[in-house]
């Protein structure tokens, strides 16, 4: 019970800094603050991987006070945990937060006190969403993370903030407010039949539904929609690059590091267990479109020649992958897409930085300004280099193992088509070495082009002290990738377990049979070996 | 009845229709105060003094259970109390904000005081009517007594304009409310809502009863604003004072579909043949409302044209829960039109402190307002919660309140209007934030002087209101209290019918 109002203390204590912050009077002393607040956030968190139980991490853990959200006669509750695939992405969050604060420390010059008190709610909606169990909870964070974002962007950003503000806020929009409707369609349908016609949104009497089949297909096409423009998979892509590119440095390393994840986090959380059947059979479609955005994402980077960009096109051609292993649906690919996404988290944030580093230092971004810098910033090239070279998959680094895992996993896969697409995507590796490589050689070694560039300051302490645990981190999870991957497991194999069960359960026509099954399934459930998907009862 | 014994009845219910006796009292007394001492100081004190007390009176009666008075004329506690309390809320609210509005183009007549309590007093009358006599007296009390406000700044031909098209809009749809009203008593032989359901087996009703509730639902979708009887909307709330197009936006529409659900729930929505078919009808209106509203409003250069063609959105809102008739969907309802004043109260009085110089807001294009908000963070920050709470964000009250009245249309098998409401409002997301880009992103240079330096006066009186609008709007979500006593209002059998 303790444990689970910790839980709730690291999501809610960025929000309280930021109302606290309000009062505080000088630019200075907010910065210190929020960094005080962000780090003590991420100290609160650690205990949340200690005290995790790897065992059994496909059931809540952290449970903490829960109550009726809206009405006491409607069963939307306040219900927030942690399972294995929130326990990273709870985490990349708070270990972001800091790092946010300090990369912002110089480059944010106007309104600071509005920036920080934003990017603390930010971190709130962004924890809230990896730890709620009931969808309409889920929502409400998710959509908590756009009015911080819309300002972030609007305000701090580059020249065409207005147009990616925007953009950003209204696509996401039309995505999430039809999953409103299917949220609420769902709601109806499993209050009546397994709530006592009471509207529910409860995450596990959700999950203990069968969605019938002619309903599972247009539920599945609104909730993947509305993710999908938020991961981005490929032909909904179009505003990654322009938020990106325009956002301050800080909202790009969250926007990468974290709010791409809460759509490849849907998928796994809402999509594959609730709408089995349809996911399986819209395999083939979103792993084409998977493929077609790890190709194509990849050679419009190559294409770029803005720094900034390229990275944000690189994010689209890594989250591919991620869709990819999601909907390979074997438990490596799941568990690789589980690591990618927090290796994504860190590499492609480091990455963010650096360019951010860079940009400080310049006031540019274009790649043809540089050239040749090794010489004049050694400790920043190195840390590029490691970057890039995590980022493009190098075996002993991070990004190798969520790669590899995604497409041993999907070569495997009893999917139709998988194998195929699994030898197309193979190339986005190497092509993600090609542009990460040329935008090194061109940037940072060969002979020095531009004058300018030559006194260019190297990283200073506070810079050193953002990058030197992402690069840590990195390495660490390059290297024993073990604990980060057990987390994941369990949680992977119930959910495979639950699509199995499901679509048994879908193919037995008959009504009365799927009754007998159903009887079956709760007699088997109430065995204390078998495997359950509703342990949690509230 | 014994007219000896009517006497006694009506002194025991004088509690029941309290607020509106009260308000018409001291609409009376401010209006003679007027004669003796021409605008005087205390008139808005006197009128804003009498409304809290009526609120707090309404307030307190919320958890009574309904019932009638007077003969059944009017209901009292309950929903129409509910319904009290939002129309009253907003009456004080606006009232406040006028005060300085008035002062700045310095047209603080006595009059407007009175005006206002009359209104207010036609619109809880309207808003807690159990009879069609009752909902006529209630709508025109509140149509003249707005008529008048509309066009009370003389000399601003624009406002003239507004207000001469208000009434005779207005005239010719109380004409078709009227009508309408006359063949349901034909058809039903009765003026009350409940009598209408319980009396007359559904097989006898004619198909006077039809025509007579579709003239009847015209002059309603008149008074709510709803496509294609919208037309008067824009012209009037640019052509009136600011806070008072505020009062008319929320208050007004407020009492008018409280009255339509009252007459839903209690009457015509309960007959069972039939009823598919004015759902239907229903339903095609809130769809066109919504679009149109939305598509309307999105190229709109002025702020509070905008707002308009907005709120002729909003009503697409409710009128999609009244598409769905459940009880829970009246409930949404009515839960919404409360989120929604406090939306619009505090939009419209943002407005109108941003008319620092008198200028009148039909003026007044977005662009001029650049970078308002790091000059008057307070009316910036509150602008946000406004705007994103009428977007429908959560966790603001926009929200909850799109959600108390899209969910039930879900459940009664209305999806498809739903999916539209929802598209359409995505349309809403653009122009709401497009007043937040101007607030906080624009560059400054090509704004208004007197934005730049920054030197308007912001009134202590007007911040708070619109202080106290946002952080309820923040809150009211996460208050399971209010939805769940919207739902206990039409739990059935609850409601006490005639004697």
């Amino acid at each position: 019970m303790e444990l689970g109002n910790l839980l709730n203390a690291v999501i809610f204590l960025p929000l309280v800094g930021a109302i606290l912050m309000l009062a505080a009077p000088s630019d200075r002393s907010v910065r210190w603050f929020a960094l005080l607040v962000t780090l003590g956030t991420f100290l609160l968190s650690i205990p949340l991987w200690f005290g995790f139980d790897v065992a059994s991490a496909a059931n809540l853990q952290f449970l903490g006070m829960e109550f009726p959200l809206i009405s006491e006669s409607l069963d939307i509750r306040y219900l927030v945990g942690i399972d294995g695939f929130s326990l990273l992405l709870v985490l990349l969050t708070t270990f972001l937060g800091p790092i946010v604060v300090l990369c912002s420390w110089t480059y944010i010059k106007e309104s600071t006190k509005g920036y920080y008190v934003l990017l603390l709610i930010l971190q709130t909606g962004m924890t809230g969403v990896f730890c709620a169990f009931d969808v309409l909870l889920f929502y409400i964070f998710f959509e908590l993370t756009l009015i911080p974002m819309y300002f972030l962007i609007g305000i701090w950003g580059g020249e065409r903030r207005i147009y990616a503000a925007i953009k950003f806020v209204i696509y996401t929009m039309v995505g999430s407010l039809l999953m409103l409707v299917a949220i609420l369609y769902l709601g109806y349908a499993a209050g009546n039949a397994v709530n006592d016609g009471v509207f529910t949104t409860n995450y596990f009497k959700l999950l203990s539904f069968n969605v019938p089949l002619g309903m599972q297909t247009w539920l599945f096409v609104l909730f993947a929609f509305a993710f999908a423009i938020k991961v981005p998979v490929f032909p909904f892509h179009t505003w990654l690059p322009d938020a990106h590119v325009q956002a301050p440095t800080g909202g790009s390393v969250i926007l990468a590091g974290v709010l791409l994840k809460m759509g490849t986090y849907g998928l796994i959380r809402f999509c594959l267990p609730f709408f089995p059947s349809a996911s399986v059979a819209h395999t083939l479609l979103i792993g084409i479109l998977a493929v077609i955005g790890i190709v194509y994402g990849a050679l419009v980077s190559r294409a770029q020649t803005d720094a900034k960009k390229l990275v944000a096109y690189s994010s689209v051609s890594h989250l591919g992958f991620v869709v990819l292993g999601i909907f390979a649906l074997t438990l490596e690919s799941i568990q690789g897409a589980m690591i990618q996404m927090i290796n994504h988290g860190i590499s492609t944030g480091a990455l963010f930085l650096i360019v951010g580093m860079l940009y400080e230092r310049r006031h540019t971004r274009l790649m043809s300004d540089y050239g040749g810098i090794a010489r004049s910033v050694p400790i920043l090239t190195f840390f590029m280099v490691l970057t890039a070279l995590a980022s493009a998959g190098l075996p002993g680094l991070n990004g190798f193992v969520g790669e590899f895992l995604i497409l041993v996993g999907a070569f495997s896969s009893e999917a139709p088509g998988m194998p195929a697409l699994t030898i197309i995507a193979t190339t986005g590796v190497i092509l993600a070495a090609v542009y990460l490589l040329w935008m090194l050689s061109r940037m940072f070694f060969g002979p020095l082009t531009v004058e300018a560039n030559r006194n260019m300051p190297d990283l200073n302490r506070r810079e050193l002290v953002i990058l030197v645990p992402m690069a840590l981190l990195m390495i660490v999870m390059g290297l024993m990738p073990q604990p980060f991957l057990k987390v994941s497991e369990p949680a992977a194999t119930r959910l495979i377990e639950i699509i199995e069960e499901k679509r048994a359960y879908a193919e037995i026509d008959d009504p009365s049979l799927q009754r007998t099954f159903e009887m079956k399934r709760r007699a088997a459930q109430s065995a204390p070996s078998s495997p359950d998907p509703t342990t949690y009862q509230p | 009845m014994e007219i000896a014994s009517a006497f006694d009845t009506i002194l025991t219910d004088l509690a029941g229709g309290g607020s509106i006796l009260w308000l018409s009292l001291v609409g009376v007394i401010v209006i003679v105060w007027d004669i003796f001492r021409n605008d005087a100081r205390e008139l808005p004190w006197v009128a804003g003094m009498s409304v809290g007390i009526a609120l707090v009176y309404e307030f307190f009666k919320v958890t009574d259970p309904a019932s009638t008075v007077f003969f059944s004329l009017i209901q009292t506690g309950g929903e129409a109390s509910f319904i009290s309390v939002t129309i009253l809320l907003s009456a004080l609210f606006s009232m406040i904000l006028s005060v300085p509005y008035l002062k700045g183009i310095g047209r603080s007549y006595g009059e407007i005081y009175a005006l206002m309590l009359f209104a207010t007093s036609g619109m809880v009358l309207l808003g807690t009517a159990n009879n069609m006599v009752t909902v006529f007296v209630g709508l025109e009390t509140m149509s003249i007594a707005l008529y008048i406000l509309t066009g009370i700044v003389r000399s601003d031909e624009g406002a003239l304009e507004s207000a001469l098209k208000y009434f005779l809009l207005g005239a010719f749809s109380t004409g078709f409310f009227l009508y309408g009203i006359a063949l349901i008593y034909g058809a039903t032989g009765t003026m009350y809502f409940t009598e209408m359901a319980i009396g007359y087996s559904v097989s006898e009703l004619q198909p006077l009863f039809w025509v007579g509730v579709a003239l009847f639902l015209v002059g309603f979708l008149f008074k709510v604003g709803a496509v294609p009887f919208h037309m008067w909307t824009p012209d009037v709330y640019q052509g009136a004072p600011t806070p008072l197009t505020g009062f008319m936006a929320t208050a007004s529409k407020a009492a008018a579909f409280a009255a339509l659900v009252l007459v839903l729930y209690h009457g015509i929505g309960t007959l069972d043949i039939g009823g598919a078919d004015w759902q239907l009808a229903l339903a095609l209106v809130a769809l066109v409302t919504v679009v149109f509203g939305n598509l309307l409003a999105l190229t709109q250069d002025n702020v509070k044209r905008m707002l308009a063609y907005s709120s002729i959105a909003h009503a697409g809102y409710v009128l999609i829960a009244l598409a769905a008739g459940t009880s829970e969907a009246y409930a949404g309802a009515v839960y919404y039109l409360l989120i929604y004043a406090l939306m619009n109260i505090g939009a419209f009085g943002a407005i109108a402190l941003l008319e620092w110089d008198g200028k009148e807001g039909r003026l007044q294009t977005l662009d001029s307002l650049a970078g308002i908000g790091f000059k008057k963070p307070l009316i910036g920050v509150t602008m946000g919660v406004f705007m994103f709470s009428l977007t429908g964000f959560p966790p603001l009250g926009g929200f909850f309140g799109k959600l108390a009245v899209f969910a039930p249309a879900v459940d009664a098998g209305l999806t498809w209007l739903a999916i539209v409401g929802v598209l359409a409002s995505v349309f809403s997301g653009y122009y709401y934030l497009r007043v937040l880009y101007v607030f906080w992103m624009k560059p400054a240079e090509d704004s208004d002087p007197a934005v730049q330096s920054g030197t308007f006066p912001v009134p202590r009186s007007s911040s708070i209101i619109l202080v106290t609008c946002a952080v309820l709007l923040l809150g009211i979500g996460f208050i399971p209290g209010i939805r769940d006593l919207t739902l206990s209002f039409f739990v059935p059998g609850s409601f006490v019918t005639l004697p």
